[in-house]
């Protein structure tokens, strides 16, 4: 599980990555109660008139932000079209499971790896480009993948979607946990899935190679100037993002049992986008926030007004207009004061 | 067989015109401002919906003319008050607000003129073939490819011989300078926005009249806008013409062999390019960087 | 229109408010309560926004013309019904979280949705995987009541088949054999564009076609092979508003001197979005609204335009108001709200005369759960009249002549032990 707190991280001049104000065991705060509240949620949830699949959607969503910040947050790169990664992985699980075997686990593995991969194909021509070119050129391949999913009939099921498997009960040993029929299993294992990525995600934002991204972002002449391969960097860094934006993916098409061409268009890419700015690009966290105030507030505004569109398109330009910070940014920014 | 290639060629040119009337517009304002506007579709379809109010009152000569003025000045407004904010800040900034705006326009469109196509009437003259031979060649598609020649050449002219016109390019090049020099660098960009955004509501009034309107009209034509600029080579408006034509031309030779390839093929296009010549056709080096 | 109808799903959904949902939420599952008074909810999800919005928002209006109408005459096994209606924005992921919404919180008993096919077979998962009634109003892929039939879900549309079949016959019998297809390139359209060949096959014709993106917005490429091959007819086979750009680009190009267009759907909605040079061609309805001399049908008309304001009513009323019944006439057969209970109720039930809305015999086949209603094929022209009267009908074929056996569907049913 993660025990850092990166947002602390974001500012050059805090060397602890750390926090000051530590819980036990030197756990940040916001950890422990994203932790605590992420654990509990199939409790609390229903009492104010949520519901499970709402809440493993939300940490799905926070995971491909999560993954996407890695890369626009701390590293300081703009990707357009992660939802095509995400999109792939999605794929990759459920043409897994419909045509090569009923396994949870080959599925996820696939997703991961064909999301990823390709990603990181796809990296070294993008990593050369800078700000709004770099974005241009990710939602210009990203839309390629949305393409091919939907002009592939034969394979993807085309516009229709990829239909025709179902997540399957993990066996561990002679223990069966059954993910499949049992919602409440099934957000626990998506939950064990989410702390495993963001566990590795910590690590690595902790590692010397995280420190070289940070500085990057701050400063790449200067980072030029130390010698570091920006590029080389900024390359893998869109791989990891890769990576984690088709683990998320993966389980998305476990969650609906489905996989379609909207979850790899642009359009989602800027949901992504906005989630991680919504919620603080410069924080750990702040993505996973961002991810359940846009989920959240869509499932509820969708129900009540056909007009819901225009709701989530002012909120974009209220977020850019009056809180470019995002939540967890502005809480952290006033609480350093 | 060759008659029907130069059947298709002449037809791709017409379908090129637009996502280069299309295209123009958004690489405006990326070149000057550095904003990729996601809205632009939307103008479009605002265009075309406003147009389409207007023809009752005042004819569709009449509507030609105000519609994509009226879209310039809100075009104008918008800029002055939302994108300019953007301006010096992370390019994410300017990507959601665009993107966010596209949402609000569209879901407008949908509540004030409703879910279901509109049809927009043509003057008869216009919608004739030409002959039984030249049948793909309607008045209203000679009508079309004229204005867009007539606006693109215009557009050229502008900026080559107005003062104005000679600031963007400098602009474009190096704004710095430009502002160092004096210029009213804010008004230029407002001025720029507007021009590009008149270019979009333009587009929609004739895509109004050709294809009708819904409330997602211009999502289509965001693509090829911007695989034309990328094809192209951003940064170069005369490539960004060359690279809206030949997608246009490719497409439509493409549906004379396998026809459902028709969208793919503008991708492959942008593929081969960005890796044969990641600057595109007519980029400046560095451009892209 | 919209406004009005999303006004009244608001106030209701906010009187309530999620006070009165954590207070259903509380109640431990298992615990059988008394329900006498609460009323049945029903979830409708549909793509209310996005490129089918038109064909949804009349499903939804048909919906809730039926409630309204049942809530008045006492409700269903004398509780009252409770319409939840769901955006689906045409997106499948957000299909499947609503159809998870509707059944996990709000509890429905029973599912509709949805317009677009991909979205329904999302939403059957669901519905399969929770034993949910499932009815698909206005999806046409055939595989929803043919090979992956499933025993809970029920479909009101017809199949691609049917809708084929029944306007084939009458296109080579007024024209001739030789077809031009343009379809779009997705499963529906091949199956449509299947269909169709066999019964031009079978009746010793010849063919040829384009099959293009579902979007496509220009046809002038493919008018032009289109005309090169000097068909008798040319059947447009897109959907939603490529099928218009379609049809437009047709007359503008004055191909319609040369030959004759028709295809399966050419719906009202559609017909009305389109200039009146482009109101033409063979055409199915699904049910038409003028049919003078059976009774009930201008009734329903009447109503439906006075409830929505529109100057017409279109098939996709009549789908919404079908559904809806057919889960009262289930409920009071089996005098149960348990899906399997429902669903034998309602297998072979024949559907009242004030329902079926037309001279034929309608039911749901028990074999594959589809629809059998009559097929009305005719000619589309612009408006005699009555605004809405775009379209003379030449011929109902019945449905079940249309569709075939049950064994050339596919579907093989399959009930929970």
């Amino acid at each position: 599980m993660s025990s850092t707190d990166l947002g602390a991280a974001a500012k050059p001049a805090v060397p602890s990555a750390a926090g000051g104000r530590g819980g036990a065991a030197g756990i940040p705060f916001t950890t422990i109660i994203v932790w605590a509240l992420l654990l509990s949620a199939p409790i609390w949830l229903p009492l104010i008139g949520g519901y499970t699949a709402l809440a493993s959607r939300v940490v799905v969503m926070g995971l491909v932000a999560m993954a996407l910040n890695f890369l626009l947050g701390f590293t300081g790169q703009m990707s357009f079209g992660h939802a095509a990664y995400f999109g792939l992985g999605a794929y990759g699980a459920g043409l897994t499971l419909r045509y090569v075997a009923n396994s949870t686990g080959l599925a996820m593995i696939d997703g991961i790896l064909l999301g990823g991969v390709l990603g990181t194909i796809l990296g070294a021509l993008i990593c050369k480009r800078r700000g709004v070119y770099f974005a241009m050129i990710t939602i210009a391949f990203g839309q390629i993948f949305y393409y091919i999913a939907y002009s592939w009939d034969g394979l993807t099921g085309g516009f229709d979607g990829l239909r025709g498997f179902t997540r399957q009960p993990i066996g561990i040993g002679p223990l069966v946990i059954d993910i499949q029929n049992n919602g409440t299993l099934f957000y626990y294992f998506v939950l064990a899935v989410f702390a495993l990525a963001t566990g590795i995600m910590a690590l690595l934002l902790r590692s010397p190679f995280g420190r070289t991204l940070l500085a990057i972002r701050e400063n790449e002449r200067r980072a030029r100037f130390l010698g570091i391969a920006v590029d080389r960097h900024i390359w893998l860094s869109f791989s990891i993002a890769c990576f984690f934006a088709s683990t998320a993916g993966a389980l998305f098409a476990l969650l609906n049992n489905f996989a379609d061409p909207t979850s790899m268009h642009y359009t989602l890419s800027g949901i992504i986008v906005i989630m991680v700015v919504m919620g603080g690009m410069r924080t750990f966290w702040g993505p996973l926030i961002g991810a359940a105030i846009y989920v959240v507030l869509q499932d509820y505004i969708s129900s009540i007004t056909v007009n819901w569109m225009s709701f989530i398109g002012l909120l974009f330009v209220l977020v850019v207009m009056f809180f470019p910070r995002g939540l967890l940014g502005m809480i952290k920014a006033r609480s350093a004061q | 067989m060759l008659q029907l290639v130069l059947f298709n060629v002449t037809n791709g040119l017409i379908i090129g015109a637009f996502f280069v009337l299309m295209a123009l517009g958004v690489a405006m304002i990326l070149n000057l401002s550095n904003v990729i506007n996601f809205a632009h579709g939307n103008f479009l379809a605002l265009g075309g919906y406003l147009a389409y109010m207007l023809v009752p009152s005042i004819g569709f000569w009449g509507a030609l003319i105000v519609a994509p003025l009226l879209v310039a000045a809100l075009g104008f407004i918008v800029e002055r008050l939302m994108v300019r904010r953007v301006y010096n800040r992370d390019p994410v900034y300017s990507l959601l607000l665009t993107f966010g705006l596209a949402f609000i326009i569209q879901d407008v469109c949908r509540y004030i003129w409703g879910v279901s196509g509109l049809p927009m009437t043509i003057p008869d003259s216009l919608s004739q073939g030409l002959s039984s031979d030249l049948f793909f060649i309607t008045g209203y598609r000679i009508f079309m490819m004229a204005i867009v020649i007539v606006s693109v050449t215009g557009l050229f002219l502008f900026l080559r011989y107005t003062r104005l016109g000679t600031r963007i390019r400098a602009g474009t090049l190096d704004l710095d300078t430009v502002a160092a020099l004096g210029i009213n660098v804010r008004l230029l960009r407002s001025l720029n926005f507007a021009v590009g955004i008149y270019l979009a509501g333009l587009a929609g009034v004739l895509a109004a009249g050709q294809i009708g309107l819904n409330p997602n009209m211009g999502d289509d034509l965001m693509m090829p806008a911007f695989i034309a600029i990328i094809v192209g080579g951003v940064g170069s408006l005369t490539g960004t013409l060359l690279g809206g034509l030949l997608i246009g031309v490719a497409s439509a030779l493409t549906t004379v062999v396998m026809p459902s390839a028709q969208e793919a093929v503008i991708y492959v296009i942008m593929a081969i390019v960005l890796l044969t010549r990641p600057r595109g056709l007519m980029g400046e080096e560095g451009m892209l960087t | 229109m919209v406004a009005q109808f999303t006004a009244g799903v608001g106030r209701r959904r906010l009187i309530k408010g999620g006070a009165a949902l954590a207070a259903l939420q509380l109640g431990a599952p298992g615990i059988i309560k008394a329900r006498g008074e609460t009323p049945i909810k029903l979830g409708f999800i549909d793509p209310i926004t996005g490129s089918l919005s038109a064909l949804a928002v009349s499903e939804v209006e048909g919906a809730k013309y039926a409630v309204a109408q049942i809530n008045k005459s006492g409700g269903v096994l004398g509780r009252q019904l409770d319409l939840l209606v769901e955006d689906s924005a045409n997106d499948t992921g957000t299909g499947v979280q609503k159809a998870h919404k509707l059944i996990e919180r709000d509890q429905v008993d029973a599912i509709y949705g949805d317009v677009n096919s991909g979205i329904a077979y999302a939403i059957m998962g669901v519905t399969a995987e929770k034993k949910i009634f499932h009815i698909v109003p206005g999806g046409h892929t055939d595989p929803i009541t043919g090979k992956d039939c499933k025993w809970n879900t029920f479909r009101i549309c017809n199949t691609t088949a049917m809708d084929a079949a029944a306007i084939t016959k009458t296109l080579v019998q007024k024209f001739g054999k030789r077809f031009f297809f343009i379809t779009p390139d997705y499963a529906y359209g091949h199956t449509l564009q299947e269909n169709f060949v066999k019964n031009l096959k079978a009746l010793g014709g010849e063919y040829q076609g384009d099959m293009l993106p579902i979007a496509a917005s220009d046809f002038s490429a493919t008018l032009i092979k289109a005309k090169a091959y000097k068909p008798n007819v040319l059947l447009n086979n897109m959907g939603g508003l490529a099928q218009i750009n379609c049809m437009k680009q047709f007359t503008q190009f004055g191909m319609q001197k040369e030959m004759a267009l028709g295809g399966a759907l050419f719906e009202i909605e559609s017909v009305l979005a389109v200039p009146p040079e482009a109101q033409a061609g063979w055409w199915d309805m699904e049910w038409w609204w003028d049919q003078p001399g059976v009774p009930h049908v201008a009734e329903f008309v009447k109503d439906i335009k006075a409830a929505t304001g529109k100057n017409y009513c279109s098939a996709r009323h009549w789908f919404g108001f079908v559904g809806i019944h057919s889960f009262k006439i289930a409920a009071e057969k089996a005098k149960s709200l348990e899906a399997i209970k429902l669903v034998k109720a309602l297998e072979n039930e024949p559907l009242p005369p004030e329902i079926a809305l037309q001279k034929e015999k309608v039911f749901y086949r028990a074999g594959d759960h589809q629809l059998m209603a009559g097929i009305f094929t005719g000619e589309v022209h612009p408006p005699k009249g009555d605004p809405a009267n775009v379209f003379s009908v030449e011929q109902i074929v019945q449905g079940e002549e249309a569709a075939g056996s049950v064994a050339s569907t596919g579907c093989q049913m399959a009930y929970p032990s």
